[in-house]
């Protein structure tokens, strides 16, 4: 395996990991308003992330900044291609981000509610954006033969994009409920079980139907081959079997079940690409590649080796601080926030 | 309009708005680590009162740096697509590590610290803290290797086909001699910061009769002495920053200077008005003898002039304009040293009513200790504009200039610039009023003793 290629395999594995764990919080997010109008119930829920969110965020800025070091081009054709879409983006994070902090330091309900709507949509857009723009990704966006990508935003919202990015905001929001539901107790552990099993149904259809327009609208099947293999299989099943552990109230397998299937997807998506980064849909040529678009051997090698140290140490103590917070977050408890 | 411009004005924007909260992250959250290990120590309840009191002014000002960081993080790409394949090669890599290597364990030990008070032992939660602190000074450390390549390159070659430079040498980005100048100075702007911001409050208490005197007595204390060892640190690494210029970049120092022709022994500007179209004095007050003695710690030597300098910058280079603008250099000069020696005066009055063990203050003291709060900002901010607009016309010293860096405006159109310079003023403005109002909320209601 060349540096290349090694790269690319962590920058995937760097998306997964966001895609998991920040994937749970836009959803715990998503669903604050429907879990409750109590304020001491929206506390609960949102402490239930309320020390990840941030950690969990870090992925996606150690991808971005990732992407800056190895691949240059593919980062600065990406944000600067997509650049109406990561404002809208950026807006989103930042009014999320200090809602979090703003929200429980000052006692009136108009502010409180401010800011819970803040974490809502700043949940939401992310959540749908971020399927919008992996949709673009294998799609393809007008490239040119100097790596300027010109589309500007509408030709990212073609209708294929858009239902990748309601399918990626519901299957979010089904990894958040089920989150919630292994995290809370009581009134509120029901209540996102019915949440849970609400969503699952539109969710998962609209998985496969988006899959099914993969095929006509991507070369992602023609590439992996009319047997597309496990991964991609995997992915399905395991949110298809999501129901059954519901049914029996396994949160915890049901956890794993949407962890699963988000990994997965994300590791088709990725194997769909390879070697390509971006896809140029004015000139198969012109598409960003591992290799036109990397960085120089030597900064490649300084890369990985900070990143195979550094990564584990990451899991670890990131691992640490879900363990000292495996407790059910309940109404009742200390709510130190 | 032009995209070059909007783009700078973007970037000057969005970057100044997150330096006016990492100076305060970097050295408040020191401070809250001293504050709790002092009570890990001792066990004296007040130390515990503090930590909590300064450490909720910390969070709030700490989430609007975050979340002004990430729109950092991303806009090398959106804005500067050109410069970030020019350059990505050696400036990712110092980003790239910073992810990892330090907003990692920050955003992580964040969370630990603020939701495990009633969850981990003593030692380990003022562990976490310390941990954080760590953090923000590594993210400090690696963004500077990023910013003084390009102030002052090194380590790099260029490719074949002069397209983008690649990194030959990681290790002398390390021991770039300008980043040994920019992170003492940085940092130590830091800690003055959170020095002069705990003084303030402080003596604002102690002007009061709120309760918890004692605590606020403690708190100005820790304050004074923090500030005053701040505020010699940032005045002597600026010092040796000014000394590393006049080798890596004499024309920042000439503009500076507003010094026109070169001079032996030079003369230090104390106020100018210059004529810059035609690079003459219009009125100027000056000491003899005196920018040599900044230079080279003695009374005389060359200081290079901003004439002589275009020259050799036209031989060397290529013809073109290479004179930043002198009025922003050499006022944001005056600014960040008139703030440094005002903070001198001040840290050293804090420091003697320390001393004394004198906490009442006269109307004017108290005022003068409450006030000295802007200036560290002051300083912090000019302190950029300076290093940054000194620089141009090079985005990379001597290898791009900042025209070449920009994203083609058939990408990025000159309205979606104007569009999205509006949103972030808009939102920006109103981040900070909401971050002001509740920083002033929460330091003036004081110490809360009940738990
Ligand atoms: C509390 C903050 C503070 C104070 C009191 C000072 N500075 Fe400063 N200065 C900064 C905060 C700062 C800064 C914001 O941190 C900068 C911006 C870029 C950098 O490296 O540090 C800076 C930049 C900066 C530069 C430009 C460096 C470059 O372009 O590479 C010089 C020459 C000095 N400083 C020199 C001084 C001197 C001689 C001071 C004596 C009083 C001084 N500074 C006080
Ligand atoms: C947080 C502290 C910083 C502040 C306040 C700051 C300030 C500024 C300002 C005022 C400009 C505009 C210059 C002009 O338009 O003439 C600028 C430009 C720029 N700075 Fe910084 N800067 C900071 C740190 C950095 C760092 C650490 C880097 C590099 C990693 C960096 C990279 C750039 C780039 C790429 C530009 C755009 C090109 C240009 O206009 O020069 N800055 N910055
Ligand atoms: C201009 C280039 C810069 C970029 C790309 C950048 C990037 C970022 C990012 C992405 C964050 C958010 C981290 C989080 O979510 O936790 C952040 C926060 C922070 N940045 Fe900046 N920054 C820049 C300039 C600076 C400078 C010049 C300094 C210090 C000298 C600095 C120090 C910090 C610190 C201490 C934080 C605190 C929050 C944290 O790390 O979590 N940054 N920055």
């Amino acid at each position: 395996m060349d540096l290349q290629t090694l790269w690319f395999v962590i920058i995937a594995f760097l998306f997964i990991s966001f895609f998991v764990l920040e994937g749970f919080d836009f959803g715990v997010g998503i669903l604050l308003p429907f879990m409750s109008r109590d304020d001491r119930e929206r506390r609960a829920v949102i402490n239930t992330i309320g020390p990840f969110w941030d950690g969990n965020e870090m992925w996606l800025i150690s991808a971005g900044g990732a992407m800056f070091a190895v691949f240059p081009k593919w980062y600065a054709t990406l944000f600067s291609g997509f650049y109406l879409m990561l404002i809208l983006m950026l807006v989103a994070l930042i009014f999320r981000g200090v809602a979090f902090e703003f929200r429980s330091k000052h006692e009136s309900p108009a502010w409180r509610n401010f800011w819970d709507w803040s974490i809502f949509g700043g949940s939401a857009i992310p959540a749908l954006l971020w399927g919008i723009a992996i949709a673009n990704f294998m799609r393809g966006v007008p490239i040119d033969s100097s790596m300027n990508a010109t589309g500007g935003l509408l030709n990212l919202l073609n209708p294929y994009a858009l239902l990748c990015g309601v399918t990626s905001l519901l299957i979010f929001s089904l990894h958040g409920a089920i989150f919630l539901a292994l995290k809370t107790t009581a009134a509120l552990k029901e209540k996102a079980m019915s949440l849970a099993r609400k969503l699952w149904a539109p969710a998962t259809l609209l998985c496969i139907i988006f899959m099914a327009c993969t095929v006509t609208e991507t070369d992602l099947y023609l590439r992996l081959g009319i047997n597309p293999g496990t991964v991609p299989v995997f992915s399905v099943l395991a949110l298809v079997s999501v129901i059954f552990m519901l049914q029996k109230n396994a949160a915890g397998w049901a956890f794993a079940m949407t962890t699963v299937a988000i990994a997965f997807s994300t590791i088709t998506i990725f194997m769909g690409l390879y070697p390509r980064v971006l896809v140029s849909s004015l000139n198969p040529a012109w598409s960003l590649t591992i290799y036109n678009s990397s960085s120089s051997l030597y900064s490649l090698g300084i890369m990985s080796i900070v990143a195979m140290i550094f990564i584990p140490i990451i899991m670890i103590y990131q691992g640490w601080s879900y363990w000292v917070f495996r407790q059910r977050v309940t109404v009742d408890s200390e709510l130190e926030y | 309009m032009d995209t070059l411009l909007l783009a700078r004005a973007q970037f000057a924007f969005t970057s100044i708005f997150h330096f006016f909260f990492i100076p305060l992250t970097l050295g408040l959250s020191i401070f809250t680590a001293i504050l709790e290990t002092a009570y890990v120590k001792t066990g004296n309840e007040k130390y515990k009162h503090l930590t909590k009191f300064w450490g909720t002014l910390f969070l709030i000002n700490f989430a609007v740096g975050v979340v002004t960081g990430i729109v950092m993080e991303f806009q090398f790409g959106m804005n500067w697509s050109a410069y970030s394949r020019f350059v990505g090669d050696i400036v990712g890599v110092p980003l790239a590590i910073e992810t990892l290597l330090a907003f990692f364990i920050e955003s992580t030990f964040i969370g630990v610290w603020v939701f495990g008070w009633n969850k981990l032992p003593k030692a380990l939660h003022a562990a976490s803290i310390w941990i954080v602190a760590l953090g923000s000074t590594l993210s400090a450390f690696w963004i500077l290797v990023a910013n003084s390549f390009m102030q002052s390159p090194v380590g790099y070659k260029m490719a074949a086909n002069g397209s983008q430079v690649e990194m030959i040498d990681f290790f002398a980005l390390l021991f770039n001699p300008s980043l040994w100048k920019q992170f003492p100075h940085v940092l130590a702007g830091g800690v003055v910061t959170a020095g002069f911001l705990v003084i303030a409050v402080s003596a604002w208490h102690l002007g009061r009769e709120t309760k918890e005197r004692n605590a606020f007595e403690t708190s100005l204390k820790f304050g004074a002495i923090y500030a005053f060892i701040g505020t010699m640190l940032v005045v002597l690494a600026g010092h040796a920053q000014m000394q590393n210029l006049l080798t890596t970049q004499p024309m920042k120092v000439a503009a500076a200077e507003a010094l026109w022709e070169s001079e032996n022994p030079a003369s230090f500007s104390l106020f100018t008005i210059g004529d810059e179209e035609g690079l003459k004095d219009v009125f100027s007050i000056r000491v003899p003898g005196m920018l040599s003695f900044l230079a080279y710690n003695t009374f005389k030597g060359e200081v290079r002039g901003i004439k002589n300098l275009q020259k050799e910058y036209a031989v060397q280079y290529g013809p073109g304009n290479y004179i930043p603008s002198i009025v922003t250099a050499y006022w944001s000069f005056r600014f960040m040293v008139g703030a440094g020696t005002l903070m001198l005066f001040v840290s050293l009055l804090a420091l003697y009513k320390v001393i004394k063990e004198n906490y009442t203050f006269s109307p004017l003291v108290g005022a003068l200790l409450f006030w000295s709060l802007l200036l560290p900002w002051m300083a912090n901010t000019s302190g950029w504009i300076l290093a940054e607009m000194g620089r141009q016309p090079w985005i990379v010293f001597g290898l791009l200039k900042t025209e070449k860096g920009v994203t083609p405006a058939s990408v990025v159109s000159s309205s979606e610039l104007i569009f999205s310079l509006a949103v972030f003023v808009v939102i920006y403005a109103a981040l900070a009023g909401t971050d002001f109002f509740l920083l002033k909320k929460y330091a003036s209601a004081g110490i809360d003793t009940e738990e």
